[in-house]
């Protein structure tokens, strides 16, 4: 199975993609993760591979082989279509980042949603932000999204709450616990 | 993050963590029993020390300004008797090339391991130069490891190895090695070595007579190892189809494995010297004969210097890193298929907003100067629509660019300056400046102090008091070195002045001689920041949009409906609200 996490830097990309992999390493799989830091991490896009099975070589994702994409941001959702299998399943938090060209005015925030579904139809678009917002944190929106992506992977809620635990400070575990539980509610077909 | 125990095959108990590539590295290097390791940060190399000095706390950490002087101190605790590791990414290694050409000629007595790690694809560097040529270079045996599982096993045999042979050792990681996560299995401390004074002028002195007896020395180690290197057990078959054999050694090996997993591959992580009558062996079981390899044809020429026919280099590229698809597209002959992208905005990285060298690199470009750059955060002021940055080509060459420009042009022609970050000055401003001030220079120098080495993500260094530790130390006077190396005008400034940056600036610009500009603010990430952390608003009805404050490149500002928009990624640094003529930004929300 493999995940690609997209958006942009100082989401919290990086401690999602850390937890599915402590989750499914937990579950018995092997896991490998590949991201880019330093420069990247000034506000430019930001993608995380996660890739777990009983056996994984490279820790890059093969073109076409994304199964689930999950994009923090709506544009950086379409920078990496060649990734994704066909079919695979897209979602995406519904949080518009302007980059510098749209910022300084010579160009529009594009709406990436019609590039999508040339690739696949299971295209959602969900509130993580405005829930991470509305329970006061919008920084959050981070584990609110793994809440919503744990649903589709077999491990069981309570191998998520063991990783949240071994994982965090004592003093924002509860707060993400909350996080991560409403994210589970968010309903995709 | 959490140890987690689970069955081996074997059916006993082990602990399993998921580990970077440089996290696995730090734990190698506590397995091995290493006491001593000095670096300076640069991507992707920079977690390695941390992890050290967060996890391992009986191992001596520390942040050295430079990567010569890591390495230096690092073959001294060697020569102690010490098991030692020096740190860097792969441009950092030439700062370190001078000792290290040398450090083989010497005996070396507790483990030694050079850590390069190169950065193909240029995620954050200036080059993407291929180190593997320096372990041939300097004539020292290279590990390569291909996951964080041999990141660790192969820093603990990088030890032993170093030790046998009496030579330091190189263990060369790329960026998707130091960065990517996998799962490792943890092993037991070796326990480290106890120093113990002793001399050795013949192997430790290296004037002519001393290196020239040395010189043989290192050729016939060499010899071997190479032999060695053919018995390794970092050197494997794996037999798959004869059809189609594949020698391949770090991340490269993992894509190609992924990418054909029926062929049979030579793996090898003991990849200098080359295993050359494994090579040879495995050749000859094979039908077609590719050495994939990121970056140049290390390799490849090398078993081609055997008189081995092989594919390389023929049809893979030289450039950038590789990937699975570009493997089989290369070795199967069909072209990738990544289909069409989009045409979308790029996001490149920019400079947080309120960074503190925003305003200043905007004075100096107000008074249209040429800017020597160097490698920093600062570097970033380069892109639109600050512009302005006008060269950079390596850790402190911007003070010595701008002194060779101003002197050619003469006084008083073109306002040439430099730009420079307090850790970068550290690293190798400080020679350059002393240069300026002895030949009569007269460039103005402008350091970018913002207390930390920011770019790496906010390492300490000599100028912030505080080791790798966290303990307190001595903390340098950056105004009193300058003035010490011969500058007579130096005058420390709070970037966040608009008024009286810019005054500063034009009087330092003024001035005959040699200038120094301290421009003194924290990184808007650090504790210590000067911003008040709540954002501005603009008065959209007060807004001509002029577009005046867009300007800055601060991406909290945002252009849309012809008027100037702020966001809440505004810290309140205040420089666009100074800027904006009518005074439509202020207050807070
Ligand atoms: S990390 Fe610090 S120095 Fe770097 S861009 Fe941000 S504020 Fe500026
Ligand atoms: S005050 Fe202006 S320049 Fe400073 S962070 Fe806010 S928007 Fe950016």
């Amino acid at each position: 199975m493999n995940v690609l996490m997209t958006g942009v830097g100082g989401q919290g990309i990086i401690l999602a993609s850390d937890m599915l992999s402590e989750v499914m390493m937990r579950s018995g799989c092997d896991v490998k993760k590949s991201e880019i830091h330093g420069m990247a991490q000034r506000g430019g896009s930001v993608m995380s591979h996660v890739r777990f099975a009983e056996r994984v070589d490279s820790p890059l994702i093969p073109f076409g082989g994304c199964d689930i994409l999950l994009s923090f941001e709506e544009l950086e959702a379409a920078r990496y279509l060649k990734y994704l299998k066909k079919d695979a399943t897209v979602i995406i938090n519904q949080y518009r980042l302007a980059p510098p060209a749209v910022v300084s005015g010579s160009r529009k925030y594009p709406d990436v949603v019609p590039f999508l579904r040339e690739r696949t139809p299971n295209i959602h678009l969900v509130p993580g932000t405005a829930i991470a917002e509305e329970m006061g944190n919008a920084r959050g929106v981070n584990i609110i999204l793994l809440g919503l992506l744990s649903t589709l992977l077999d491990p069981p809620e309570s191998a998520w709450y063991d990783a949240i635990n071994s994982m965090l400070k004592e003093k924002i575990r509860a707060a993400n616990i909350e996080g991560f539980k409403r994210g589970r509610q968010i309903k995709i077909q | 993050m959490a140890f987690f125990i689970s069955e081996s095959s074997q059916g006993e108990y082990v602990m399993k963590k998921i580990l970077s590539g440089n996290e696995a590295i730090a734990r190698g290097a506590f397995e091995a029993g290493v006491s001593f390791i000095s670096a300076y940060p640069g991507t992707p190399s920079t977690e390695i020390l941390q992890t050290v000095a967060n996890e391992y706390p009986a191992i001596h950490a520390e942040w050295t300004p430079n990567e010569k002087v890591a390495l230096e101190v690092a073959a001294g605790a060697s020569y102690a008797g010490a098991r030692c590791m020096a740190v860097m990414k792969h441009v950092g290694v030439n700062v370190a090339a001078d000792p290290l050409m040398t450090l083989p000629y010497t005996l070396i007595r507790g483990g030694f391991v050079l850590v390069s790690a190169d950065d193909p694809e240029l995620f954050s560097s200036q080059n993407e130069q291929d180190n593997r040529h320096y372990a041939r270079f300097a004539k020292m045996p290279m590990l390569e490891p291909s996951t964080s599982q041999e990141a660790k096993d192969f820093m603990v045999e990088a030890v032993r190895i170093s030790e046998e042979f009496e030579t330091p050792v190189m263990l060369r990681t790329t960026t998707r090695i130091s960065h990517s996560m996998g799962v490792v299995e943890l092993g037991g401390e070796n326990g480290c070595r106890t120093p113990s004074l002793e001399r050795h002028p013949a192997e430790w002195v290296m004037l002519p007579a001393n290196a020239r007896a040395r010189h043989p020395v290192i050729e016939e180690r060499i010899r071997s190892l190479k032999v060695y290197s053919d018995a390794s057990p970092l050197n494997v078959m794996e037999m798959g189809s004869p059809k189609l054999g594949i020698i391949s050694s770090g991340v490269a090996y993992q894509y190609a494995k992924e990418a054909l997993p029926h062929a049979s591959f030579l793996k090898l992580g003991l990849s200098y010297p080359l295993p050359e009558d494994l090579v040879r062996k495995f050749a000859a079981q094979v039908d077609e004969l590719w050495v994939v390899e990121e970056l140049d044809p290390f390799m490849e020429e090398q078993v081609k210097a055997l008189g081995i026919d092989c594919h390389g280099k023929d049809r893979l590229p030289l450039c950038g890193e590789l990937n699975p698809d570009i493997i089989r597209g290369a070795v199967m002959g069909i072209a990738l298929q990544d289909g069409d992208q989009p045409d979308l905005p790029p996001r490149p990285p920019s400079m947080c907003p309120g960074c503190p060298h925003r305003s200043m690199l905007w004075a100096l470009k107000r008074n249209k100067c040429f800017i020597a750059g160097d490698i920093g955060c600062y570097t970033l002021g380069f892109l639109p629509p600050l512009s302005a940055i006008d060269t950079c080509l390596c850790m402190g060459a911007g003070i010595n660019h701008a002194h060779g420009m101003a002197t050619v042009f003469g006084p008083g022609k073109e306002k040439i300056v430099a730009v420079i970050g307090d850790s970068t000055f550290y690293h190798s401003g400080i020679t350059g400046l002393l240069n300026l001030a002895y030949n009569k220079g007269a460039a103005l120098i402008v350091i970018l102090d913002n207390s930390t080495t920011a770019m790496t993500g906010s390492q300490d260094h000599p100028g912030t008091g505080v080791t790798v530790r966290g303990e307190r130390t001595v903390n340098l006077d950056l105004e009193n070195l300058v003035r010490a190396l011969g500058i007579g005008w130096v005058r420390t400034v709070d970037p966040y002045d608009v008024k009286q940056t810019r005054k500063d600036v034009k009087e330092a610009l003024a001035f005959e001689g040699p200038s120094v500009i301290i421009s003194k603010a924290p990184c808007v990430l650090l504790k210590s920041r000067n911003v008040p952390g709540r954002a501005l608003t603009v008065d959209t009805d007060a807004c001509t949009g002029c577009k005046v404050c867009i300007g800055l490149g601060c991406p909290a500002i945002e252009f849309r409906d012809e008027k100037a928009h702020i966001s809440d990624m505004c810290v309140g640094c205040g420089v666009c609200a100074d800027l904006c003529a009518p005074g439509a930004i202020g207050g807070e929300k």
